[in-house]
C-alpha cells in the first residue's frame, strides 16, 4: 500500500472520533490528531484498536506512542504492514 | 430556616411515554407500558413481560443530546435514558445545553443500580478470550457506577457537587432529596437530580429467580402489574429515567424561570434490618419514622396530605405499606388520602421508580388530577379492610392536589420520602 492509500483508509478509521469533519476531509501528513482534529486523547487507543483490526496488524505500545499525527500513523502502519509481508 | 427549593424543569423516559407531554397523556388515561418480551420466553423466565420505553437510541445523536463521537461507542442503555431525561429537564427549565464555562452554581445527584450488564457481556467475553487489549477507551466510563452522572454533568458543564447515589428502589427519591438539601443549605443554587435504570436480561433473570415477579399474566401483559389487588403476584420490571431541575427559589425567580412546584422537605433512613426488617423486607417502624420525619421536616401535618404516591409494587408487601401509611398519618378508612401506584401502568423501574413517580406526582399537582390505579378490579380484601376503596381510584379524578407525599422503599431496608407542594408565593 502506498502512503496515499493508507491515508485514505486512515480517514475512515479516524472519522468516528472527530467532530471536525472539514478538517478531516483535508488532512495531510502534518495534521495533529489531538490539536487539529480535536480528538480526545483517550480515544487514540480506540483508533489504534480499529487500525489493528482494519489492517490485521498488531501495534505495540512503543509504536502506538509515536502515532500523534497523520504522518507518524502512516509510518507505523506501513512498517507493520511490511513486517507482515 | 433554609432556602426554599422549587422544581423548574422535568424530563422523563417512561415505558408508557417518552417526554413530558406523552407521559402526561398516558398517566391521565391509564395507559400501560407493559409489553410481552419474546426473548424472556426463549430464556425460560417465569415472568415474560416488562416495561420498556419506546426509546429511539439514534435520537441521542440526531437530536444532539450528545455528539456523534460520544455516541460512537455508547453502549450503556441506562446512560442513554438518563441523558435524555436530564437534558429534557434542562431544556424544559428554559436553559441552553451549551456552555463554555463550567456552571459552578449547578450540581447533579443522579442515581442508578448497576451498569448495563448486557453491554458488559462483551467486555467479559473479550477478557476471557485474552483480548483485553481490544476493549478500548469507552468501557470504564460506562461500567463505573458514576457513568450516568459523568455523562450528564459533562454534557451540561455542571460544576457544583456531582454525586451518584444508589439505594436500590429508594434511589430516585433519595437523589431528589439530596439535591434539595444541597440547595436548602446553600451549597448550590441549582441541582439536576433524578435516576435511571435499565433492567437488562441478567438483572431481570436474577429477580425472576427470586420468585418476586408477576408470572400469571404473560398473555395479557397490560394486566400484569396489579398493585394492591388480590391477584397481585409480584412486580413487573420496568426501565427508564426521570429528572428534575431543582433551584433556589430566589435564583429561579431572578431568571424568570417557570415554577412547577415546591419541594417542602423529606427524609431518608433505614430500618437497620432489625425489628422485622431484612435485606428484602422493610422494617415498618423505619418506614413510619421516615414518613413522619418527612412531614416534620416539611412542616406539614398529616391532614394536609392530599395524595400519596405509594411504592406499592404489587407484591405481598402492599398491605403492610398501606398499614404503615395509616400509622404514620393517623388516617385510615374514609379519612385516608387518595393513593395511587404508577407501577400499575409502568411496572417497577427499581432505581428509576422514585424519579419517574416524582415527575408523575408533580404533574398531578400542576394539572390538578389523581391518576388511576389500573388493574385494580379485584382489591385485596386485607387492604379494603384498612381503607375506603374510593381512596384508591381506578379512574382519573380531576381534583386540586396541593400536597403530595412520594415514598419508596428498597432492598437493604432503605426508605425515602418526599413532600411536594403546589408553589405558593
Amino acid at each position: 500500500m502506498t502512503r496515499t492509500e493508507i491515508l485514505d483508509e486512515l480517514k475512515k478509521v479516524i472519522a468516528p472520533y472527530t467532530t471536525n469533519k472539514e478538517m478531516l476531509a483535508s488532512i495531510n501528513e502534518q495534521t495533529d490528531l489531538i490539536k487539529d482534529l480535536k480528538i480526545n486523547s483517550a480515544n487514540l487507543v480506540d483508533i489504534i484498536i480499529d487500525a489493528e483490526a482494519k489492517y490485521d496488524i498488531e501495534i505495540d505500545y512503543d509504536s502506538a506512542d509515536k502515532m500523534v499525527n497523520v504522518g507518524t500513523c502512516i509510518d507505523v502502519i506501513s512498517e507493520k504492514l511490511n513486517q507482515k509481508a | 430556616m433554609g432556602k426554599r427549593v422549587v422544581v423548574t424543569g422535568m424530563g422523563v423516559v417512561s415505558p408508557n411515554g417518552v417526554g413530558i407531554p406523552a407521559f402526561l397523556h398516558a398517566i391521565q388515561n391509564g395507559i400501560s407500558g407493559i409489553k410481552f418480551m419474546p426473548r424472556y420466553q426463549e430464556l425460560n423466565f417465569s415472568c415474560q413481560v416488562a416495561g420498556m420505553p419506546a426509546f429511539d437510541w439514534e435520537s441521542l445523536k440526531t437530536k444532539n443530546y450528545i455528539s456523534e463521537v460520544v455516541f460512537h461507542g455508547l453502549k450503556g442503555t441506562n446512560i442513554g435514558y438518563g441523558l435524555v431525561a436530564a437534558m429534557d429537564a434542562w431544556a424544559d427549565s428554559g436553559m441552553d445545553w451549551e456552555t463554555e464555562e463550567p456552571r459552578w452554581e449547578t450540581g447533579c445527584v443522579f442515581g442508578n443500580s448497576i451498569a448495563d450488564t448486557e453491554a458488559m457481556k462483551n467486555v467479559i467475553a473479550k477478557v476471557d478470550n485474552k483480548e483485553a487489549k481490544k476493549l478500548g477507551s469507552r468501557v470504564v466510563e460506562q461500567a463505573m457506577n458514576s457513568g450516568v452522572t459523568s455523562y450528564i454533568s459533562g454534557r451540561l458543564g455542571l460544576g457544583n457537587k456531582v454525586v451518584t447515589n444508589s439505594s436500590a428502589c429508594a434511589t430516585g427519591t433519595q437523589a431528589i432529596l439530596m439535591g434539595y438539601e444541597f440547595i436548602k443549605d446553600g451549597y448550590a443554587k441549582r441541582m439536576l437530580v433524578g435516576s435511571t435504570e435499565h433492567v437488562d436480561t441478567y438483572v431481570y433473570g436474577a429477580f425472576d429467580s427470586m420468585r418476586v415477579l408477576s408470572r400469571k399474566f404473560n398473555d395479557t401483559p397490560e394486566k400484569a402489574s396489579r398493585p394492591m389487588s388480590i391477584t397481585a403476584g409480584g412486580f413487573v420490571p420496568g426501565s427508564g429515567s426521570g429528572a428534575l431541575v431543582l433551584e433556589d427559589l430566589d435564583f429561579a425567580l431572578e431568571r424568570g424561570a417557570h415554577i412547577y412546584a415546591e419541594v417542602l422537605g423529606g427524609s431518608s433512613n433505614s430500618g437497620g434490618q432489625r425489628l422485622g426488617g431484612t435485606m428484602t423486607a422493610a422494617n415498618s417502624t423505619g418506614v413510619v419514622r421516615c414518613i413522619t420525619e418527612a412531614m416534620s421536616m416539611a412542616g406539614v401535618g398529616p391532614d394536609q396530605i392530599d395524595l400519596i404516591s405509594g411504592h406499592l409494587t404489587a407484591t405481598n408487601a402492599d398491605r403492610q405499606e398501606i398499614q404503615n401509611w395509616i400509622t404514620a398519618l393517623g388516617r385510615g378508612g374514609d379519612d385516608f388520602p387518595l393513593t395511587n401506584s404508577l407501577k400499575s401502568m409502568i411496572g417497577h423501574s427499581l432505581s428509576a421508580a422514585g424519579s419517574i413517580e416524582t415527575v408523575a406526582s408533580i404533574l398531578q399537582i400542576v394539572h390538578g388530577f389523581v391518576h388511576p390505579n389500573i388493574n385494580f378490579e379485584d382489591p385485596n380484601p386485607e387492604i379494603a379492610n384498612l381503607v375506603s376503596l374510593e381512596k384508591l381510584p381506578v379512574k382519573m379524578i380531576k381534583k386540586e392536589v396541593n400536597i403530595a407525599a412520594k415514598a419508596n422503599f428498597g432492598f437493604g431496608d432503605v426508605n425515602s420520602c418526599l413532600i411536594l407542594s403546589k408553589y405558593n408565593k
